[in-house]
């Protein structure tokens, strides 16, 4: 046995042993009983790396723009991990983790980690183990994490509570301006991209967005998110994304930086109490069997529901 | 935290120069049919990339597919770069027009099954899930 077995894995993947990095994150997805006590273990290395969140709807080219990024990234020497969500199929909880194949060529690049997870039964866009997921590349040491979510509708903002920066992708063909508006997609980005600016169309939409984000009384900090255009198929535009995203960086300063970290943070163990408590809720039967009752006696959903609040409050 | 069900990671490769995928790309999706999460690497890797792409995503299991006949010398390669990165205990499947002396073979070099083309798809994805579900009971919370 050589002594690298006989460290443990927290230990192991800040010894920057990739095997470690890519089992923590196994943990952290797979709820791992190990995996709190592991995190508390990295938690004060946690903090350095930038968190690139990439969103926008299906096939617009999220894949492509990060591999390109990532690129763009190393040529300046950045280590780069990244973490790109795809859905599972709600019917039968299976996944096609496509992502990666688009990412393909940095794969035998040492200072590149790519790492593929399904969202499983998360809704907002990302996967729930996702920000443990950043948490844990963040702690081996990576400059840079990018994080893709899965294509998205008209409600997945997850990326808000997990990015510094979030970059929203739109390509045109793929709906237009009124569309990304209806869904919130402006809202949410710090950086909006027209990718595939090689198709029909694009002056249009870039136009559009630069209508919509001018008519937009107040934008999330006081910034105002500039449309960029890429055509990440052919490797154009990549640098021109960077720019802006470094730009948003210089403009939110640490000060910003700390303060969006923080809410995330907030969001995060807010999110987690409440998933702690509705587990520690429905695993007594005999609330449900109160509920059961009560309702068979005729009293209506929310007079039940007020009643069973008061008694556990 | 209370523990999630395990899912079955999956990794398909397809080492070599051959360019016909649509194999490998049917029991990628019937593998995710089964409940199963499944990257699929794309054409022309080499052992080295799929070996590495299976580490970075920590697959339980890693299925390769080759109809070149190269496979007497690319899956144990791939095999080779796994256990160099500390994956020897991984599930490793290959698919292709296998004559049963190489099976032989390879069965002995760590491939647990060789399936053939005219293998029913949802047989590979039972076999799979069974052979994962006791992999997974005897390791325990010991992942
Ligand atoms: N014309 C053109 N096509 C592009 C460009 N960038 C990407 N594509 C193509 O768009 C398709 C989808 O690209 P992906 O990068 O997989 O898109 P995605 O947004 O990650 O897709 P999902 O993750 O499935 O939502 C692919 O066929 C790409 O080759 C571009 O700049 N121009
Ligand atoms: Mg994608």
């Amino acid at each position: 046995m050589t002594v690298a077995t006989l460290k443990t894995t927290p230990e192991r993947l800040l010894a920057r042993d990739r095997r470690a990095l890519a089992r923590l994150i196994t943990w952290a997805e797979n709820a791992h009983p190990r995996f709190p006590g592991a995190l508390r273990e990295i938690y004060g290395h946690v903090g350095r790396a930038r968190r690139l969140g990439v969103t926008g709807p299906p096939g617009v080219g999220k894949s492509t723009l990060c591999n390109g990024l990532v690129s763009c990234l190393r040529e300046r020497g950045s280590e780069v991990g990244v973490l790109a969500v795809d859905p599972s199929s709600p019917f039968t909880g299976g996944a096609l983790l496509g992502d990666r194949i688009r990412m393909e060529s940095h794969t035998k690049d040492p200072g590149v980690f790519v790492r593929s997870m399904a969202s499983r039964d998360s809704h907002g866009g990302l996967a729930r183990a996702a920000v443990d997921a950043c948490d844990v590349m963040d702690a081996f040491g990576f400059d840079e994490l990018i994080l893709e979510t899965v294509g998205v509708g008209q409600a997945e903002y997850d990326i808000v509570s997990a990015a510094d920066t979030v970059i929203v992708v739109l390509c045109p063909g793929a709906g237009d301006s009124v569309q990304a508006m209806k869904a919130g997609l402006l809202e949410v980005a710090d950086v909006l991209v027209v990718n595939k600016n090689d198709a029909p169309g694009a002056d249009r939409l870039v136009s559009d967005l630069e209508d919509a984000v001018a008519l937009r009384r107040e934008s999330r900090d006081g910034w105002t998110t500039p449309v960029v255009r890429s055509s990440a198929g052919r490797g154009l535009g990549l640098e021109d994304v960077l720019a802006a995203v470094e730009q948003q960086r210089t403009f939110l300063g640490s000060a910003g930086l700390a303060a969006r970290r923080r809410k995330m943070r907030v969001a995060q163990v807010q999110r987690t109490v409440g998933e702690l408590l509705v587990q520690a809720l429905w695993s007594d039967g005999c609330r449900v069997e109160f509920i059961k009752t009560a309702l068979a006696s005729g009293r209506p959903p929310y007079d039940v529901a007020d009643e069973m609040r008061d008694q556990i409050l | 935290m209370q523990m999630t069900e395990r899912k079955i990671r999956v990794l398909i490769g397809k080492p070599g120069l051959d360019g016909h995928d649509r194999g490998a790309k049917t029991v990628a999706s019937v593998l995710r049919d089964h409940g199963m999460e499944v990257i699929y690497t794309g054409l022309h890797q080499t052992p080295a990339e799929i070996a590495e792409a299976a580490a970075q995503e920590d697959v339980d299991v890693v299925g390769l597919s080759i109809l070149s006949g190269a496979h007497m010398t690319l899956f144990p390669r791939v095999r080779e770069e796994l256990v160099s990165r500390g994956m020897g205990e991984i599930l490793m499947v290959g698919g292709g027009i296998i004559p049963a002396e190489d099976a032989e073979t390879l069965r002995n070099d760590g491939f647990a099954r060789l399936f053939g083309p005219g293998t029913n798809t949802d047989e590979i994805a039972e076999w799979i899930a069974t052979e994962m579900k006791q992999r997974f009971e005897e390791e325990g919370d010991d992942q």
